[in-house]
This record gives C-alpha cells, sequence and structure tokens, in this order.
C-alpha cells in the first residue's frame, strides 16, 4: 500500500536561540559532561587480578559429574552428542564394568571427548542429559597451545567437576535422586 | 640584537630537542590517560609505574618493527614526506621562547641567555607561520607518494583544510601584533608582563584567542578537524602506508605542532612567563620557567579535552567553519583593533566588551530563517 499524503507528518527542524547558535555553550556544557566523567568511579576491571561476577547461569568449560562413589555419571545414552548443534562431543559407549551393573548401570562412556574449540557453549548438552552428567561451570578462560590439546576427554572433564564442584561457585545442579531416572532399574 | 655564542646556542638547541621528544612521547601517555579517565576507565597501567614507560614500549614497538616500503609507492618522496613533516615541526620551534627572556630593548640584552634558540629575532611569529605551514607539504606528499587512493584523499582534504585555517590563524594575531607593535615573541611577552595580569592580551583579545585556538586546533590536524586522517572514510588517510619509524616521524611532527601551538597561545594571549604573586619582570628565571610550563601544560590538557568532547567536523562543515566564520570575525577584530588603537588609543579595555559583542553579533546574523521545506505534491 503506498503512502498516503494524510499519513505524511512534515516535521521542521526546531528554531535555535542566540545561546545555540554560539556554539561556545554547548562546547562549555559538553567539557563539562566529560570532564564530570573524568573524577567518576572507574569501571575497569583489571582481569587478571579481578575476576570478574559471573551470574550463576554463565555458560563455560563443561564438566561430567560424578555419583557418590566418584564414578562418572554419564550412561553413555548419546542425548548429548545428538542434541548438539557443533557436533563436538564424541562418544564410545561400553558396557559397564560388572560391580556397576549391581546398581543398575548397563553403559557407561569408555571415551568422551569435547572439542571446547568446536563447542559454541550453548547448554543444550545439559539440557538433553537425562541423569544431569554434563553441566557447564563458569570457567571461561581457557587456553591451550594446540589443537589436540583442547580436546577434552574423559578425565579432563572429570578433573574439571573435581576442581570446580567443590569450589562453591557451580554446584552440582542434580535435582534427581541418588541415581538419574535413566538408570534406575527397571521394575 | 643578541649576540650569537656557539657553545650556549648548541647546548639549547640540544635540551629542547631532547626534551620536545620525550614530551612528545610522553603526550600519547598523558593523551591515552585523559581519554581513559573520561571513558571511565584506567589506562595504560601494565608498563612501568602507572604505565608511565607506555611511551617508551611504544616508541620501541615503532623502531622494532619491519620498515616496509609499498612496492607502488615513489620511494624518494615516500622517505622524505616524514622527514619534512617533523624537521619543519622542530624548525618552528626555534623562535620560540619557553623560559624566561628579557626585554629586547634593555641595554644589557645583548649578553644574557635567553631561554630561546634564537634569541632576539625581530619577525619571530612570521617565521613561525612561514615555516609551520610547511608541515603541510610532509602530509601532501606523503599522501601523494604512497600512490594509494585513499592516502591521496588524506593528503588532499589536509592540504584544503591547512591553507584554509592557515587564514585565520594570521588574521587572529595581527591584532596582538598591532597591539604590540612587534613581530617579536620576546617583545610581546614582555609588554604584557609589564602591565601586570590586566596587561595580558587574552582581556583585549578574547576574539582572537578563540580564533587562534580553533585554527590551531585544526593546523595541527586535532580531534575535531582530524579530516585528513578520517578512519571510517579514508582508512588511516594521508599515512595508511607508513609503519614503523616513518609513522613515529609523523605523530612526532604532529605533537610537536601542538607543542608549539600551545607556547604560542600562551605567549601571543596569556602573559607568556608572567604570572601576578609568582612571576613578574624582576623574577628569577627559573621560576618564569616553571610559570611558563605550568601554562602550556594547562593549554595542552585543554586540547585533550577538546579532542575527547566534542566529535568531528563533516568536510563542508570545516571549510564553512573557516571561510563564512573564522575568517571574516577575524577580519572584524582586526579593524577592531585598528579603530580603537587609532581613536581610543588610552582605552584599549574597549576591545573587551567590542570583541564580545562582535561574537554574539555574528551568532546573531546567521539568524537567517530555515528554509522552509516545500510540501511536493
Amino acid at each position: 500500500m503506498p503512502i498516503q499524503e494524510t499519513d505524511v507528518r512534515w516535521v521542521s527542524r526546531p528554531k535555535m536561540g542566540l545561546a545555540e547558535r554560539l556554539y561556545l555553550p554547548a562546547i562549555v556544557q559538553g567539557l563539562g559532561t566529560t570532564v564530570k566523567h573524568m573524577f567518576r568511579p572507574k569501571v575497569t576491571q583489571q582481569f587478571p587480578e579481578e575476576r570478574p561476577q559471573l551470574p550463576p547461569n554463565y555458560r563455560g568449560v563443561h564438566r561430567l559429574n560424578r555419583d557418590e562413589q566418584g564414578r562418572v555419571k554419564c550412561v553413555a545414552c548419546y542425548m548429548c552428542s545428538t542434541a548438539c548443534p557443533a557436533r563436538c562431543i564424541d562418544i564410545v559407549a561400553a558396557p559397564a564394568p560388572p560391580d556397576w551393573q549391581k546398581d543398575g548401570r548397563e553403559k557407561y562412556p569408555e571415551m568422551f571427548v569435547i572439542d571446547e574449540l568446536r563447542c559454541i557453549y550453548c547448554g543444550m548438552c545439559e539440557q538433553a542429559c537425562p541423569c544431569d552428567a554434563i553441566e557447564l561451570t563458569s570457567l571461561f578462560d581457557l587456553t591451550g597451545l594446540s589443537r589436540e590439546e583442547m580436546m577434552f576427554d574423559k578425565e579432563k572433564l572429570l578433573s574439571v567437576f573435581d576442581q570446580t564442584a567443590s569450589a562453591g561457585k557451580d554446584p552440582i545442579r542434580t535435582r534427581a535422586g541418588k541415581l538419574s531416572c535413566a538408570s534406575e532399574p527397571a521394575n | 640584537m643578541h649576540d650569537f655564542q656557539l657553545w650556549p646556542t648548541i647546548l639549547t638547541i640540544v635540551i629542547v630537542f631532547g626534551a620536545i621528544q620525550v614530551l612528545a612521547a610522553f603526550l600519547v601517555y598523558v593523551e591515552r590517560k585523559v581519554c581513559a579517565y573520561m571513558q571511565m576507565r584506567i589506562g595504560p597501567n601494565r608498563v612501568g609505574p602507572a604505565g608511565l614507560l607506555q611511551s617508551v614500549a611504544d616508541g620501541l614497538k615503532f623502531l622494532l618493527k619491519e620498515e616496509s616500503l609499498p612496492g607502488q609507492a615513489d620511494k624518494v618522496i615516500f622517505i622524505l614526506a616524514p622527514c619534512i613533516a617533523l624537521t619543519t615541526a622542530m624548525l618552528s620551534f626555534a623562535v620560540v621562547p619557553f623560559g624566561a627572556t628579557d626585554n629586547p630593548d634593555a641595554a644589557d640584552y645583548a649578553g644574557k641567555y635567553q631561554f630561546m634558540i634564537a634569541p632576539g629575532i625581530d619577525i619571530g611569529i612570521l617565521f613561525i607561520f612561514a615555516v609551520s605551514s610547511l608541515a603541510v607539504y610532509g602530509i601532501i606528499l606523503g599522501g601523494w607518494a604512497s600512490n594509494n587512493k585513499y592516502s591521496l584523499l588524506g593528503g588532499l582534504r589536509s592540504s584544503a583544510q591547512i591553507i584554509s585555517y592557515e587564514i585565520p590563524l594570521g588574521l587572529s594575531i595581527l591584532g596582538v601584533v598591532l597591539m604590540t607593535g612587534s613581530l617579536n615573541l620576546e617583545r610581546i611577552i614582555w609588554r604584557q608582563a609589564e602591565q601586570g595580569i590586566l596587561g595580558w592580551n587574552i582581556w583585549y583579545q578574547p576574539l582572537a584567542f578563540l580564533l587562534f585556538m580553533i585554527s590551531a586546533f585544526a593546523e595541527c590536524n586535532r580531534l575535531p578537524f582530524d579530516l585528513p586522517e578520517t578512519e571510517q572514510e579514508l582508512v588511516g588517510g594521508y599515512h595508511t602506508e607508513y609503519n614503523a619509524f616513518k609513522l613515529l616521524f609523523f605523530f612526532l611532527g604532529e605533537y610537536t605542532h601542538m607543542v608549539t601551538t600551545s607556547f604560542l597561545m600562551v605567549i601571543l594571549f596569556w602573559g607568556g612567563w608572567h604570572f601576578p604573586g609568582i612571576a613578574s619582570t624582576e623574577s628569577f628565571p627559573l621560576l618564569k620557567l616553571i610559570v611558563f610550563a605550568g601554562k602550556v601544560t594547562v593549554m595542552i590538557l585543554f586540547y585533550m579535552f577538546i579532542r575527547w568532547t566534542i566529535p568531528r567536523f563533516r568536510f563542508d562543515q570545516l571549510m564553512g567553519l573557516a571561510w563564512k566564520v573564522l575568517i571574516p570575525l577575524a577580519l572584524v577584530n582586526l579593524v577592531m583593533v585598528m579603530v580603537v588603537k587609532e581613536f581610543w588609543p588610552q582605552q584599549l579595555w574597549l576591545l573587551l566588551p567590542a570583541s564580545v559583542a562582535a561574537l554574539i553579533g555574528a551568532a546573531a546574523l546567521t539568524a537567517a530563517p530555515e528554509p522552509r521545506r516545500a510540501v511536493v505534491r
């Protein structure tokens, strides 16, 4: 639909007074603003010394949670790697060791690798996980010297858990019971 | 005429050149700090205490970088351009008094040491203007020799800008020259110092000071007028192709220019080394030096405040400001000084209200109504 003549509203520029046409008062006013800012408290965060206060739902490096007995909680259901839009999770499942099977664990991840360089930190693996085994922590400053180094395997991810779970910043967000729903024995 | 003594002169040159180079490097640090504080940041604070060695690190970075010559460039002129920029900026400082100076008319003047590389030059201001306007050659040649469209456009803009602003710059100080009756900078300071704080030219020439300051900003390519190097339009302007030491030369030239114009503003309008209660004509030279340095520091800081406060002009606005506002106002100011000097030589204070009236009058004259926007049917 074309614009009607009645829809057009003509606006003229506001008239400038003498003080505005002098321009100097406006410049002085601007200088006042900037000079005032010089004495305001600084907002700079001096990073390596001062750590940022991240929100609790910050999505940083992943970790693989452990259960009460220190075993990896993951049941190798592949739901995280299926949900992953970046396809950065690589899991190889294997039958759980015999003593794990007593607790109803059938499978466990023999290999669990996340490519931290490929990951987009969307947190969909965390949402997909049926047994709260994978979680994103608030660690954000991960660095490495090679691409291989940034492929985090199971041990590395478990060590992230050991490092963060007790630190208080990233409590285990598990809401399920002793074992998660997916690993409960069917009866 | 001042006696020429070889060794004191050489010593002065060495000290002044060293001091200016260090000062220019240090000003980069101050500039960054001022900018940071205005933006509520902290600014450089990693190299040395409070980041004071940042300039040294920057200088070393410039030194250690790879020197590169673009293949399409005119090699000789490409290298010559930054040298011209720095040399002319340095050369104009030769006749600028930077500390205590004496009355050039006094009997014992010839034997005394003056804080100035070439004392007793009767065409001081003329020399400064002649040499410092050569600095535009550095920029134009740099832009031309780079053989790059952005560089050339930057150089073109710069030449248009500097030639335009040269006129109000020169016209605005004519009033001061008329009032003193001399082009000699020492004499200009002495005349002001003799009469105390009320003798400072700023009380008689506020309009001229304003015009001079605006033109000086433009001459130094400082921010409200840094059209030659607008990043959005021209990449890096005339120094797009420059790197390492040659780029450093351009920067040094620019900052030296800034220091020189700050000195000129203090000398021409703010009484030079004179300050009531601290430094009068009889005071100890060191005291005068300190007062002078203090005033110049205030001026340089003002430069920086302006830089981080006012956004850049559009190019047609820049030209409009020079030709439609500054030049007519400078001419009006000149006529006012001539009339008052001729008819009321004892009532020089008349120039203060007259200047204010001229400024307000100029603003009132722009009251031409905005063209009504016609409704096209």
